[in-house]
């Protein structure tokens, strides 16, 4: 018997294709599971069991001064609120970081355009990002108070330190990462140098900007509250970081979480007020990030 | 031999010329002492295998490399770099910005150049992205679309300049068999109808018989002139015909380095296309 299987020779067949029927649409999963696939449900879930482990941690510790309770941190939270006084140094905060935030962009964009178009420019972001990179801008502020004194220059100074070096970085990642045919389709145009940067690079390079202007942001805020923590005021007018500072020395630790989780609130607001949509209308949009 | 004798060009002006073209790359020398000529109305193919410097000589004409000796010059004036004269269509799919839409990217060079205002160029898309069987797909982001729709785009892009040559880079080499017959279809119906110049670039010698009127064959490395034939008279009909297939043994004969057997084979078809 051969061990050679030959497969049978079979009649061929023509059809006409007809567009097929659509089917009826599934009926709708159950209430549980649909609202399971919104993420937002999710991560409010995982707040409010946390927001529990807090409490149950505080009333089991049963000190006030060390921990307050979830329940204390939020009604102290909203009197700071109604009274308007933490409403007041979140403004104050708020108002330097953004001209810090803004002030780091532009030296960001100048410095990698620079990049993206010389080969000195280009040196020059390498050498400058691996020395100034690594140095927490906060020890820079020691300096910055001797050089601009007690106020607004020098915590700017410190957050632009902050935001510049990451976001430049980044950029220039992103710069660097772009495709070369999309390059070539550019310069073929008749595109180069500042114009190039603008209609080809930026856009292309927008899911590491996005990403550096993300990390650039959280860096801003922590340099920020850490600066107001180790001088505080300016003028009397003190921010966040000030605020926490002088609550802990008089010892309203509830005042001192309040404080934070307004640090806390806004980074979760921006995070979804600004960043993500602004990711959802460019780049997953794009189809460049998923 | 085989070789056809046509009649003298008859004083007509070569629209691009390449003389002793040599382009090295750190040192490595991508091609060698290499001449065309391109005529207006023409479908130039440059044919031959990986390394011998093919897309590098087209990158040359388009001017995104400078060439080590000789020269390239348009309509008599030397190329010195890019320019929307020369209007490039390559194989990767990335050449389309993904952050515009199918118009958004066709009219993106004509708005670039500041040829035409915005509501013409936005026209002017509208025509060609019908021309090359894209309408209802203006408002489409390039990653929703099919590679062979990604081609057609750039395609679309190309023509709406309406470059001096139209130069493409292996531009159906990443497409699937069945939509790469398509697309060479296309071309050839889209030249019929617009008789644009076309400096094409592809390893395939089905696709150079079926794309060109007039094929530079280049040996590897470095890349070098081993001949210039015509193929004015084939097209995808012909794809099976003795001719082609005759056509195609001399071609990989030539490029092979197997001259006997190439010669042999041409001579049979030449005799057998003789009347």
């Amino acid at each position: 018997m051969s061990l050679v299987l030959d497969p049978p020779i079979r009649q061929e067949r023509e059809y006409t294709v007809a567009p097929p029927s659509l089917r009826a649409a599934d009926p709708l999963p159950p209430l549980a599971r649909r609202a399971w696939q919104q993420s937002w449900l999710r991560k409010t879930l995982i707040l409010i069991l946390l927001a529990a482990i807090w409490e149950a941690a505080a009333r089991w510790t049963a000190n006030d001064l060390l921990l307050p309770t979830f329940l204390q941190t939020a009604s102290a939270f909203i009197d700071g609120i109604a009274s308007g006084e933490l409403l007041d140094r979140v403004r104050i905060s708020l108002a330097v970081l953004v001209q810090g935030y803004v002030a780091g962009i532009l030296a960001a964009f100048v410095l990698t355009a620079l990049a993206a178009s010389t080969r000195i420019g280009r040196d020059l972001l390498e050498t400058l990002t691996a020395m100034f990179n690594p140095l927490p801008a906060i020890a820079l502020l020691p300096l910055a108070l001797l050089w601009f004194g007690l106020g607004k220059a020098s915590l700017l100074f410190v957050i632009v330190h902050a935001v510049l070096w990451p976001l430049a970085l980044g950029a220039y990642a992103g710069f660097q990462s772009v495709p070369e045919t999309l390059r070539m389709a550019g310069r073929n145009y008749g595109l180069s140098g500042l114009r190039l940067v603008l209609h080809i690079l930026v856009p292309a390079a927008l899911p590491s900007i996005l990403s550096g202007l993300k990390i650039g942001w959280a860096f801003a805020w922590r340099t920020l509250i850490a600066a107001e923590l180790v001088f505080g005021t300016t003028g009397g007018q003190g921010g966040l970081g000030w605020y926490i500072f002088q609550n802990r020395s008089e010892l309203y630790t509830d005042k001192v979480f309040a404080g934070l989780a307004a640090v806390i609130l806004i980074g979760l607001l921006v995070e979804n007020v600004v960043f993500r949509p602004l990711e959802t209308l460019t780049v997953r949009r794009w189809g460049m990030q998923r | 031999m085989s070789l056809q004798i046509v009649s003298p060009t008859g004083g007509i002006q070569p629209l691009l010329r390449a003389e002793n073209v040599s382009l090295e790359y750190g040192g490595t020398r991508a091609t060698h002492d290499v001449s065309f000529d391109v005529y207006r109305g023409d479908r130039f193919v440059l044919l031959g295998p990986s390394g011998c410097g093919k897309s590098s000589l087209l990158k040359a004409a388009a001017g995104f490399i400078a060439p080590a000796a000789g020269s390239i010059a348009i309509n008599g004036a030397p190329v010195r770099g890019p320019g929307p004269d020369r209007i490039v269509v390559f194989q990767e799919f990335d050449q389309l910005p993904p952050w515009k839409t199918v118009q958004e990217n066709v009219m993106f060079p004509l708005l670039m150049t500041k040829r035409v205002s915005r509501h013409e160029a936005a026209e002017r898309a509208m025509h060609w992205i019908g021309k090359v069987g894209l309408k209802g797909f203006e408002g489409a982001h390039p990653h929703t679309l099919s590679g062979g729709m990604k081609q057609r785009v750039a395609i679309a892009r190309a023509l709406a300049m309406q470059p001096e040559v139209l130069l493409m880079d292996e531009p159906f080499a990443a497409l699937d068999a069945l939509t790469r017959r398509k697309m060479q279809e296309e071309l050839g119906r889209l030249w019929e109808e617009l008789r644009f110049t076309l400096l094409f670039v592809t390893h395939s010698i089905e696709e150079a018989l079926v794309v060109g009127n007039r094929i530079l064959l280049l040996s590897p490395h470095p890349g070098q002139v081993r001949a210039e034939l015509n193929s004015h008279q084939f097209d995808l009909a012909s794809a099976g015909s003795v001719e082609f297939q005759a056509a195609t043994q001399r071609i990989h004969g030539l490029l092979f380095g197997d001259d006997a057997a190439a010669t042999a084979v041409a001579s049979i078809a030449a005799q057998a296309t003789a009347p």
